[in-house]
Order: C-alpha cells, then sequence, then structure tokens
C-alpha cells in the first residue's frame, strides 16, 4: 500500500483525461448493469422454475383448451404428486396497456403447487373458501394501488358470462408476496365461480401444472403422460416448467444472444479509450519512468505500479457504474410494471466485477510492457 | 486578412492543418471514430428492427379493407362470429361486388406449434382458416411456389417468412397438428405482410377440428372505396342482429404493431443514449489529446496573428469529421449486416409469431449520423475552448 499515493498522484496527473476515462468506464459498467436486468425480466422464471414441476399443454398449441376431468387422471398417473390447472383469461383492466395475466384456479391447488407464494393466514382462509375471491401479486397490486377488500371489475375479451355480460368482478381477498425473481404480477381467482358463470366451453381449462415426486424422472414421466393421452381428442404435450417458460422466452427472440452482441460491442469501445489512456500516460511518463527506474525501482515493481493504476481506473468506473445499474433498478421498471421481474442480480454483480477487473488488466498491459521495457539511458536521452 | 472572409480563411486553413496532421495522432482519433462508429451500428439496428416490424404490421393494411370482429375483443384471436353474422355482414352496403357476390372473407384463426429453425424451439405460429374470397381480399397474396389449396382437403399454402423460420414447411412435406396430417402444397408472398408469417389453409375443413361449428373469428370486407368505411360501420354497429366492431385495416394493424414498436423503440433508444454518452467521453479524450499534442503549434498559430475563434472552430470540426466518418462506418456496417436479415418475433397481440427484416432505411442512417455529429459537437466543445484559452506564451515554453 506504500505505493498508494504514487498511482494516486499518477491517476490525476491529467485530471480531464482520468475523469472522462473513468466516466466512460462507468457508462459501460452502468449498461452492463441494466442490459443485465433486462435479460433477467425477459428469461423470468427461467432460473426459479422449479425443476419438479411439470407443464402440460394441448399437443397442437396451448391455445387448444383440455377437460379439466384430466386432472384425475393425471393424479392417479404414478410419480405424479399434485395437479393444478390454469386458463387463460385475458380480460382488460381499465384499459388494454394495464395488461397482467389473469388465471382462473382452484385455490387450494394453487397454494399447494406454488408454496413460494406467501399468503397471511386470514387471506389464506378467504382465499379457500369464499367464491368470487381473488389473490393478486404484490407487483400487480403496487401498480394499481390495490388494497384487500377493493372490488376489481375486469372486461373480458373472450369469457362472455352466462347472462351475456362482459364485465367480471372480483373480491381482491388477498395479496400474495414472494422472494426476489418470482412473478408476482398475476392475478388469481376461482375456477368454480369461472366455469359456472362462462358463457361456453364449461369443463375446459388452458393447461395443467404438476409437481412429481422425483425430479430425476421428469423426462420419462413427461413421455408417460403424453402416452396415456396419445390418440384422445386432446392429446398432451408434457415439458418441465423450465424448459416451457425458456421455449416461451425463446419466443420473442434470442435476447439473451442480442444483449451478449450490444455487450460486446460496447466493452471492446471501452478497452481502446482505456488502453488509449494508459498508452497516452505511460508515453508522457516516460522520463518520470526512467528516473523513478534509475532510483532503484525494479522493472517488475514498474509492471504493477502501471497495471495498478490501469485497474484502479477500471474497478473505480466499474463499481460506479454497477451501483448506479442497481440503484436505476430498484427505482422500477421501464414498462411500469410490466416485467415479471426487475432485479441486478447477485450473480449478474460478480459477473461485472470481474468484467471490471479484466478491462483494467487487459488494458494496461500493453503499456505496463512497455513502461516495464524501458531502458533508462533511451527514455533519459528521449525526454 | 480582416472581416468574415479573412475569419473563414483562418478557420480553412487551421481545419486543414488539424485534418493533415491527424495520422501523427492515428491511435486516438481512431478511439474516437471506432467509439462513435460502434454506437451508431447499434442506434441504427435497434431502429432497423422497430421499422421493420412495423413495415411488416401495418403495410398489411390497406385503406378499402374493414376488419369485422366480435364487439368487446381486441384481436381476431379472441373473436367469434357465427354464420348468420358473416352473410349478414355480406349483405351490407359499401361492399365492392364480384361474380361470386361481395368480396367478403370469414376466416379462422388459430395457432400451431412449429420448430423455429434460429432458437430450435417450438414457436407459437398463425395457421388461418380462409374462404374462397381471401385473395379477392389481399391482393398482394401470390403463389410462388406449388399450387393453392383445394376446398376440403387438408392441405396448406404457406407465408414466405414463415417457410424460412420454420421447419418442416417445405412444398411436399407433411405437417402434423394433433390427429390431423396436413401437406404443404404451396408458398405464397405476400408482399412483406403479415400474412407472410402465416399458414393459410380451407376454413370449411379447419372448423370441425377446432370444434368451431360453423362460426368464424373475423370478417375481411373489400370496401368500394376508402371512403365507404364510414356508411359501412354505421349500417353494421347499428344493426340489431349484430353486436360486432368494425375497424379499417390498416387502423387494426396499427394498434397491433404499436406494443412491440414502442417497447423495442423505447429500450433500444435508451441503450444508444447510454452507449452515446459513453462515446462522447471517448470523443472528449480524444481531442483533449489532440489538442494537447498540437499546444506549441496552436500557440505559434496565435503568435502569428490567428484568432481563438478560428482555432476552436477548427477543433470542432475535427471532431464533427471524427464523428461524421465514425456514424458513416457505424450506418454502413449496420447496413451490411442487419438490412434484410430475417427475424421473428412474439406479437402478443396474436399471441403467435411475426417474421419480419431489418430494415435500414437511409431515413435510419441519417437519423444515425446526426446522432453521431452530436457526439462529436459534445464532444469537441470542452477541447475547443480550451484551445482557444490558451495561454500563448507559456504553451510557447511548454516542451
Amino acid at each position: 500500500m506504500k505505493y498508494g499515493p504514487l498511482i494516486w498522484r499518477s491517476l490525476v496527473r491529467r485530471k480531464t483525461r482520468a475523469v472522462f476515462t473513468v466516466l466512460s468506464i462507468l457508462v459501460a459498467f452502468l449498461l452492463f448493469g441494466v442490459l443485465a436486468a433486462l435479460n433477467t425480466a425477459f428469461t423470468a422464471g427461467v432460473e426459479l422454475a422449479g425443476n419438479d414441476r411439470l407443464v402440460v399443454t394441448h399437443k397442437v398449441s396451448i391455445i387448444q383448451m383440455l377437460p379439466d376431468s384430466y386432472t384425475a387422471r393425471l393424479e392417479a398417473t404414478a410419480g405424479v404428486v399434485d395437479v393444478l390447472h390454469e386458463t387463460y383469461f385475458g380480460g382488460i383492466y381499465q384499459k388494454p396497456s394495464n395488461f397482467f395475466m389473469q388465471c382462473p384456479v382452484v385455490p387450494g391447488r394453487l397454494l399447494r403447487l406454488y408454496p413460494e407464494y406467501r399468503l397471511p393466514e386470514d387471506q389464506r382462509r378467504a382465499w379457500l373458501t369464499d367464491r368470487t375471491c381473488a389473490i393478486a401479486g404484490r407487483q400487480t397490486a403496487d401498480r394499481f394501488g390495490w388494497k384487500v377488500g377493493d372490488r376489481i371489475p375486469i372486461q373480458a375479451t373472450i369469457w362472455t358470462k352466462r347472462d351475456g355480460g362482459r364485465s367480471w368482478e372480483f373480491n381482491l381477498c388477498g395479496i400474495y408476496d414472494a422472494d426476489q425473481g418470482v412473478d408476482t404480477t398475476q392475478f388469481f381467482f376461482n375456477y368454480d365461480y369461472f366455469d359456472e358463470s362462462r358463457s361456453f366451453w364449461q369443463g375446459q381449462v388452458g393447461w395443467y401444472v404438476i409437481r412429481i415426486g422425483d425430479p430425476a424422472d421428469a423426462a420419462a414421466l413427461a413421455r408417460r403422460i403424453d402416452e396415456q393421452f396419445a390418440n384422445s381428442p386432446a392429446e398432451t404435450k408434457t415439458a418441465t416448467e423450465k424448459a416451457f417458460v425458456q421455449a416461451f422466452a425463446r419466443q420473442i427472440g434470442d435476447i439473451g444472444l442480442i444483449i451478449r452482441v450490444i455487450v460486446t460491442a460496447v466493452f471492446f469501445t471501452i478497452l481502446l479509450v482505456a488502453a488509449n489512456t494508459m498508452a497516452q500516460s505511460v508515453r508522457e511518463r516516460t522520463s518520470e519512468l526512467a528516473v523513478l527506474k534509475t532510483l532503484g525501482y525494479s522493472d517488475g515493481l514498474v509492471l504493477a505500479l502501471v497495471m495498478a493504476e490501469s485497474c484502479a481506473m477500471a474497478v473505480s468506473g466499474g463499481a460506479a457504474g454497477l451501483g448506479l445499474a442497481w440503484l436505476l433498478t430498484r427505482a422500477g421498471d421501464p414498462t411500469g410494471g410490466l416485467f415479471p421481474a426487475w432485479f441486478l442480480s447477485r450473480a449478474d454483480l460478480a459477473r461485472g466485477g470481474f468484467l471490471a477487473l479484466a478491462l483494467g488488466l487487459v488494458a494496461g498491459v500493453v503499456p505496463a510492457l512497455q513502461a516495464m521495457r524501458l531502458r533508462i539511458v533511451d527514455a533519459l536521452r528521449r525526454a | 486578412m480582416r472581416g468574415p472572409a479573412g475569419w473563414l480563411v483562418q478557420v480553412a486553413v487551421v481545419t486543414l492543418l488539424n485534418v493533415r496532421t491527424v495520422r501523427q495522432r492515428l491511435g486516438s482519433s481512431l478511439v474516437a471514430v471506432v467509439g462513435i462508429a460502434g454506437v451508431v451500428t447499434i442506434f441504427v439496428a435497434v431502429l432497423s428492427t422497430a421499422e421493420g416490424f412495423r413495415r411488416t404490421v401495418q403495410s398489411a393494411g390497406s385503406r378499402d379493407t374493414a376488419v369485422v370482429l366480435r364487439a368487446g375483443s381486441d384481436s381476431e384471436m379472441v373473436s367469434v362470429l357465427s354464420r348468420e353474422d358473416v352473410s349478414v355482414i355480406g349483405d351490407a352496403a359499401g361492399l365492392r361486388r364480384g361474380a361470386g357476390g361481395a368480396v367478403v372473407s370469414g376466416e379462422l384463426f388459430v395457432i400451431v406449434d412449429l420448430l423455429n429453425r434460429a432458437t430450435n424451439t417450438t414457436a407459437n405460429v398463425s395457421l388461418r382458416g380462409v374462404g374462397p374470397n381471401a385473395f379477392a381480399v389481399r391482393p398482394e397474396v401470390a403463389i410462388i411456389q406449388g399450387r393453392a389449396f383445394e376446398a376440403g382437403r387438408n392441405e396448406l399454402i404457406v407465408g414466405r417468412g414463415a417457410a424460412a423460420q420454420f421447419a418442416g414447411t417445405a412444398v411436399g412435406r407433411t405437417l402434423r397438428f394433433g390427429r390431423s396430417d396436413w401437406t404443404v402444397v404451396g408458398i405464397f408472398d405476400a408482399g412483406g405482410t403479415l400474412a407472410d408469417s402465416e399458414l393459410w389453409c380451407d376454413a370449411a375443413v379447419l372448423q370441425p377440428l377446432y370444434q368451431r361449428g360453423t362460426t368464424v373469428q373475423a370478417v375481411y370486407a373489400k370496401l368500394e372505396s376508402p371512403e365507404a368505411f364510414a356508411g359501412f360501420k354505421d349500417a353494421l354497429t347499428s344493426d340489431p342482429r349484430l353486436n360486432v366492431k368494425v375497424m379499417r385495416e390498416t387502423d387494426y394493424y396499427a394498434e397491433q404493431s404499436q406494443m412491440i414498436t414502442a417497447l423495442i423503440s423505447t429500450i433500444g433508444v435508451g441503450i444508444a443514449l447510454l452507449m452515446g454518452i459513453g462515446a462522447v467521453f471517448g470523443a472528449v479524450n480524444t481531442m483533449y489529446t489532440a489538442v494537447a499534442a498540437r499546444t506549441r503549434e496552436i500557440a505559434v498559430l496565435r503568435a502569428l496573428g490567428f484568432g481563438g475563434g478560428p482555432v476552436a472552430v477548427s477543433v470542432l470540426v475535427e471532431s464533427l469529421l471524427l464523428a461524421g466518418s465514425g456514424g458513416l462506418a457505424g450506418g454502413a456496417i449496420a447496413y451490411a449486416t442487419f438490412h434484410g436479415f430475417r427475424t421473428s418475433t412474439m406479437n402478443w397481440q396474436s399471441f403467435s409469431q411475426v417474421t419480419f427484416a431489418f430494415a435500414v432505411t437511409p431515413g435510419i442512417v441519417a437519423r444515425g449520423v446526426a446522432y453521431a455529429l452530436a457526439m462529436g459537437l459534445a464532444g469537441g466543445l470542452l477541447p475547443a475552448v480550451r484551445a482557444a484559452r490558451l495561454p500563448i506564451v507559456s504553451a510557447l515554453r511548454e516542451l
């Protein structure tokens, strides 16, 4: 640490240059952080998808319905622990851009399949007993300022009611929470109430989520389920929840690839900027470095000093950028609540820190080698 | 050398001197150019994605076509119309009439899973069941390979975009949806419109397979003229036998593409802005270096009687030239890499894949270059001021 002041002095030798280089590194890491959060948003659920859950959809496509009688048949299948069916409701709350997912479900089964949803005891009791009850995730409730006890009117786009009406009203009797990263945008309501009120397709549901006893058996069990319903009017396609969520995310496009391309472009540019700064700084200090060597500083020490300078710049810029990105993602997502997840994960923070260090090393290596190889006589003569 | 002419000559001389000596500062100048080129590449790529998507979805609409859905439906996906509805709609005033009566097409719209070649995962693809009038309603659709499907048979024709993006869609191949087999008999070109992403078949064959009875989901009706729309809409919405929503096809598609276009533009432009700020910092460094490297030259010029203004302007011009060439390079890279590149994404309103091509238009490239120049201006400003303020005596003594 005794070389700290020396490194600091070299850094602030040209203040403006150092400041602008650190700022451009800061912007690069801010961008890295925001893009990482975006990637998390688009692939939300892939990481957290339970590996003991399978999703059973109609073989032709997810919009085709399956009979709710499959519940019993799935439950009777060896290896299946629990079964839940969900149906896409697709209603509009106030205006179409207020999109969030609504799903009629069997209340008790929902809580058994998704133990990650936490509901206070009194709300849980109401949800299990009251037929017109609905529960909303924390994110959606916050987005619209809902409180427990509110009446939520939703206009159906698909499911007209038996009386021809399109307006569905629900009692919000619970708001569920979950750990960071778990989707809390969904809105659930009672399937029995839904099934007897809808005007058509009674007994038909969208898809099934099942819990299995042994995750290692997932592939074989998926095959057994599909074979069981083969050649019936509603054939199935079963996949792990992870594969299902991943395929769905892929439908938007290969977000991961796009983000990798952008990040690579940005880092390449910033690398140039930082390396250029370091090279200039070493060039300018040729005579000073020669004096240091004359005083007895070894070649290795000079190399280390230049590398430390480069790394200090990269790491301070990187840390500031990542910190700023973290603050920014805390402030809420840019779509105003559409993303099921919007945060900078610890893994991405660690990745960013590692990248900052790597940037400092790579940008510093050529100038540092130059400084190391400097011959005192030549350098002093040149100055 | 007095007056504005003299001033301009000074600017020109100093700028020329700067430009001629760029080679001596090649390293740092290249850094600025490459940085700005990178930003502009991403900027243009993002805008061309949004533009390509918008074009595909919106060019599908024609002003003299009306779309009729069940009231309350926001897309044909969730709409239902009965056979009676379709015949009432076909009798309305203001419709174009051909040999087979009004040019009206009742259509089914469902989704099937196909394998996306690019990601190797299943994708939602639209399967449209159409009537005989579908081609008359969309004159831009032409069979480019094979033939049209025959009425009453399990035959499909595949849009050009879908054929490129999804596996198993070549002519002669058989696709299995559930328990029914379909033969691909032709590929059609819909002129880069939305239909290019779709599969088409006979509506009458699709109805029983999807338990739809005799219902359809949307009616596409060709009007006598674009002006006939208001009358047609009034007639349908005031008809007590119907409970429908009538839209111009152009408006319908504009609504369908709005969300995605807005999302791509907002996120993309946000990213490009952030990157731009980073590049400006890089450019500032470059120009400071340029000024620092020429401290003595500038001082000599000033001593010879050149004004501070021309020196500052020349620094700005150099910065703009570097940024402009970076911008042009970025635009060229984006054009070469992305223009015409086909990809597909999810259109949430129809819950199915839309294939589209990136469209790098001259307008977008111009915006990219303008953005580059703005970065050059921002990056050159402070160094220019410093160059103008350089104290002559101490600058001459330096070095």
